[in-house]
């Protein structure tokens, strides 16, 4: 009983990991600009799959090939923000939307195009049996996902609340206005979290990838779901987006263990819209924060 | 011809949406659903119910009416990204429900009786074009008269100020739902339509895809317009056919378009276009 | 002197364009068959292989002095894996390019989106999709075809194999697609015939990324074996998962599992895994006496020449339907009507990627079990199973 139990829960962590990853992402760009950009799943993708082509067609050693991607994640990032958000700097949060839309539509043929449509994989960071507690397994991968997201969320706290960018960066999405009166180069902080965002994207999908194989349209599904966690949690709280997506994850696992497999999609969203409708603030943001906010 | 049948039946949906977030001002990521539903519903109610094709789509646009009611008290209470959420929600579970439980789960179902009326049946494209269009112009007609009614004035209202028209005396709540009920039963209507064409659906067709799909084409004609609805829907749909012979790169050049259409055509390709029939007259035009 | 020259030349031309107009006069029209295959979208592992193989048949087709002399002309389609996009590429053949027969769908779904047009255009389909409502009830498919073995043969095979081993208690596990549900439909029909209990009935999407949890509960409700049912990543995974949970029990996949890529993905895991495959894969291992041997060697050396990488079962799929349109175009001439009437009578003991076709008025599809050799993953390469 206990070993199937933690079986589903050890499942629940691994796919929420990177559900809050995804999360973060979001949040990164959304403290920052306050625009949702729905092509965050296509850089977890983007993550897989260049680190697939620097480890095995490349053939590049491990570290150099995750510096590799992050690097490339990073300018993808960068240029995503210069070509397609920065023009438009005053228009239509809707458009905003719209456009991130569209651009992940540009980052999935472009994917394809070069990667075709077939999964890819590469070996686990370390080679080794899983290990067992009471019975159920943990793959020594799973282990790397989830403490390379809690390394993440350690370093993005340091970042935001110890260091002047970080805090620059959020003064931006409070009131852009009197970020620039004391100085802040507000476009400047824009550009800083699509590159950051890109960067926590890529890592998720260089953990993942060993595990659960990388093709060029998973975007969108991990997107969504990423979204719901950041949603959960609050939107705008990093701390929020990782406990969402882990409840995401280990929601799903559990009603496909003990409800239905079929239903474990649904049984996030619906819990999802349960919170939408009754604390739509999500579970650790308080709704004088959330009326503060704008859109 | 075809794609023009198609190009009718999208555009039904989105008019209704684009009432929906250009007048009313709210967004909904979840169309499909909406769309799934009239489509399913109609298609099970005459094929395993027997009941007349007219009076199934009737009951789906009832009973999509229904569902909107249910979603909508509570998720028009939301704002902004929160409401998109929700509506995305919304749209997913109707898709999980469809794959799930619906006739022949993900392989979806065939058979489905066409379009007839008073013992005359419409099987060729060419009469669903006209069936189609004549519809969409019935509800444009009357989504024409909405707009420049009272409520529709109220809509707009809304629109640039919930605050505001609260204090004017506006039932704000009474009239999103009502809207959101609207847009409901066009995506729903077209659904049916949809499944009484091509007499095979499943749940594929209804997915998160076709939802932003829709969205596109609402802004892509401009949302404050309802002829763009129209023009959007004509152009997203006829847009992958001109594409056809990029092949492989027709979903990046698919892609590329609408991105640079967004960024470039902001307002819209009605608007635009509008603005530059005037500014061609001479007339200069002081828009608000 | 110079105007006599431009004269010349002119009268030259002008012979030589009369003369080219009456060559082109005796050239035969090419014969056009239109194709429909799910180049991109969710079901691209099908379509691309199939739109591969048409392209190259096309050439050799042609460079062998094409049918009777008349060019082969496959005027491809990309459906983008979806049933709207298929139905108007396909009235795009038929009205526009007014072709003789269409080759595939790709999916089952969009097979069944098209059955009602082709009826009515009264236009042969040869779908490259495996379901079994595309060709049941025959009276009401009379211009449908298909060519991929039913899915129901494939778990034939594996009940006949499982019965002989013993095995009476297995759990499933199938993907959230029509490919997934029509595999669990067949599963549990067929299962009381063998003497075989479902004791576990699990789902997966299509993209979700860890199946462990679906896996344990197999693992505990006390199956002999484990039979996963779909295509693309999700094989792999569950080849993945089922080994680091060391489940203990036989892991089997359809017949979708026939891809060196899915062995190589799934890398150690792989060791073990059984699976009915078409003979295109094992093509090396069978018998040289096999009818069909020859032809899968020659297909499949000449796809892996020219593309670098293997056919695999799909793109026999539309091996198969373009071959046996050739030889009906061939024979039959090209007539609608003829050449429908030629599938259905004259595929008889046909070798094809498949299997050894045998159509009939009954049996618009024409492979049974035997299509299928029960094969295990080892030492990282096929082996058939005795």
């Amino acid at each position: 009983m206990l070993t199937v139990f933690l079986q589903f829960l050890f499942s629940g962590l691994t796919v929420g990991s990177v559900y809050a990853l995804v999360g973060i992402g979001f949040n990164i760009i959304y403290n920052a600009t306050s625009i949702i950009n729905l092509a965050q799943g296509e850089f977890v993708v983007i993550g897989g799959l260049l680190m697939w082509f620097f480890t095995e067609s490349l053939k590049l050693p491990f570290l150099l090939s995750a510096v590799l991607t992050i690097l490339s994640a990073g300018l993808i990032g960068l240029l995503m923000e210069r070509l397609t958000i920065k023009p438009l700097k005053n228009a239509d949060l809707l458009l905003m939307i719209m456009i991130t839309i569209a651009v992940s539509i540009v980052l999935r043929g472009i994917l394809m195009f070069n990667f075709g449509k077939d999964p890819y994989v590469y070996p686990p960071f370390t080679e080794g049996e899983p290990l067992s507690i009471y019975g159920a397994i943990i793959q020594q991968q799973t282990l790397w996902v989830i403490g390379i997201t809690g390394l993440c969320i350690i370093l993005l706290f340091l970042f935001f609340n110890k260091t002047i960018v970080g805090k620059a960066m959020l003064a931006c999405a409070v009131n852009p206005t009197a970020a620039k009166l004391v100085g802040i180069n507000v476009s400047r902080m824009v550009m800083l979290s699509f590159i950051l965002s890109a960067v926590v994207g890529a890592i998720g999908g260089m953990a993942i990838t060993p595990i659960s194989l990388m093709e060029y349209d998973k975007g969108p599904m991990l997107a969504v779901k990423g979204f719901c966690a950041a949603i959960m949690g609050g939107l705008g709280s990093n701390r929020g987006a990782v406990i969402g997506g882990f409840i995401i994850g280990i929601l799903e696992s559990m009603t496909a263990g003990y409800i239905h497999s079929g239903l474990k999609d649904a049984v996030a969203l619906v819990i999802l819209l349960l919170i939408l409708f009754f604390k739509p603030a999500g579970i650790f943001v308080s709704k004088t924060m959330l009326q503060l906010r704008k859109f | 011809m075809t794609v023009g049948v198609f190009a009718g039946i999208n555009a039904l949906v989105a008019i209704g949406l684009c009432i929906l977030m250009g007048y009313a001002g709210q967004i909904s990521l979840g169309q499909a659903g909406f769309y799934g539903i009239g489509a399913y519903v109609s298609a099970v109610l005459s094929l395993h119910f027997g009941l007349p094709v007219v009076v199934s789509l009737i009951l789906a646009m009832v009973v999509a009416a229904m569902v909107a009611v249910i979603l909508a008290v509570p998720a028009l209470r939301l704002k902004g990204h929160y409401l998109a959420v929700a509506t995305l929600g919304f749209g997913e579970i109707i898709y999980i429900i469809l794959n799930e439980w619906g006739p022949g789960g993900p392989s979806g179902f065939g058979d489905i009786p066409h379009f007839s009326l008073l013992g005359y049946t419409i099987t060729s494209t060419t009469g669903y074009f006209y069936l189609i269009w004549g519809l969409v112009a019935v509800v444009m007609i009357f989504s024409l008269n909405l707009i420049h009614s009272r409520t529709g004035r109220a809509l707009r209202a809304i629109h640039d100020s919930e605050l505001a028209s609260n204090a004017m005396g506006l039932d704000v709540v009474e009239l999103k739902i009502k809207v959101f009920i609207l847009s409901a039963v066009y995506a729903s209507l077209a659904g049916g339509l949809y499944a009484h064409y091509i007499t095979f659906i499943s749940p594929s067709s209804f997915s998160l895809f076709y939802s932003i799909l829709v969205l596109m084409m609402v802004i892509v004609g401009g949302i404050t317009n309802l002829w763009g609805a129209i023009i959007g829907a004509v152009v997203i749909t006829v847009l992958p056919e001109l594409l056809r012979r990029f092949e492989e790169f027709d979903v990046l050049v698919y892609g590329l378009i609408l991105t640079l259409s967004l960024m470039f055509f902001r307002k819209g390709l009605v608007p635009i276009l509008v603005e530059k029939i005037k500014k061609l007259r001479g007339l200069a035009v002081v828009k608000h | 002197m110079k105007k006599v020259r431009k004269n010349f030349l002119v009268v030259c031309v002008v012979v030589l364009s009369i003369f080219l107009m009456f060559v082109n006069a005796y050239a035969k029209e090419p014969y056009k068959i239109g194709a429909l295959f799910a180049v991109t979208g969710a079901a691209s592992f099908l379509g691309e292989p199939e739109k591969n193989t048409a392209i190259m048949l096309q050439e050799q087709i042609n460079k062998d002095g094409g049918i009777n002399g008349h060019p082969l002309e496959i005027i491809i389609e990309d459906t983008k894996s979806d049933e709207t996009q298929a139905v108007l590429s396909a009235k795009k053949l038929l009205e526009k390019d007014n072709v003789l027969v269409i080759i595939g769908p790709s999916t089952t779904g969009e097979s069944m989106a098209l059955v009602p047009i082709m009826n009515n255009a009264k236009t042969p389909l040869i779908s490259c999709a495996a379901g079994a409502p595309i060709t049941q009830p025959v009276k009401e498919r009379y211009w449908i075809f298909k060519t991929p073995q039913y899915d129901l043969s494939a778990v034939e095979a594996i009940y006949t194999y499982m019965k002989n081993k013993g095995i009476d208690k297995v759990g499933i596990i199938t993907i959230s697609t029509g490919f997934g549900d029509a595999g669990k439909k067949a599963l549990h029909e067929m299962a009381p015939k063998y003497g075989i209990t479902i004791v576990s009935d699990e789902r997966y999407g299509p993209k979700d990324s860890d199946m462990t949890t679906q896996l344990t509960k197999i693992k505990a409700s006390g199956a002999q074996a484990v039979i996963n049912w779909s295509v693309g990543p999700g094989q792999v995974i569950v080849t993945k998962n089922w080994q680091a949970l060391k489940m203990g029990i036989p892991l089997y996949q359809s017949h979708g599992w026939g891809s060196k890529k899915n062995i190589e993905l799934a890398g150690k895991a792989a060791e073990g895994v059984i699976a009915p495959l078409g003979r295109l894969v094992v093509w090396d291992k069978i018998p040289d006496k096999h009818p069909q041997k020859a032809l899968l060697k020659k297909y499949t050396q000449d796809y892996e020449a020219r593309y670098k990488s293997e056919p695999g079962t799909f793109g026999g799929h539309a091996y198969d339907s373009i071959m046996m349109v050739a030889e009906a175009l061939k024979k039959a001439g090209p007539d609608k009507k003829m050449i429908r009437d030629y599938l259905e009578t004259k595929i008889q003991k046909w070798p094809g990627t498949g299997g050894i076709f045998n159509m009939s008025p009954g049996d618009h599809c024409g492979l049974d079990k035997d299509a299928f050799e029960m094969v295990v993953v080892n030492n990282g390469d096929w082996e058939i199973l005795k």
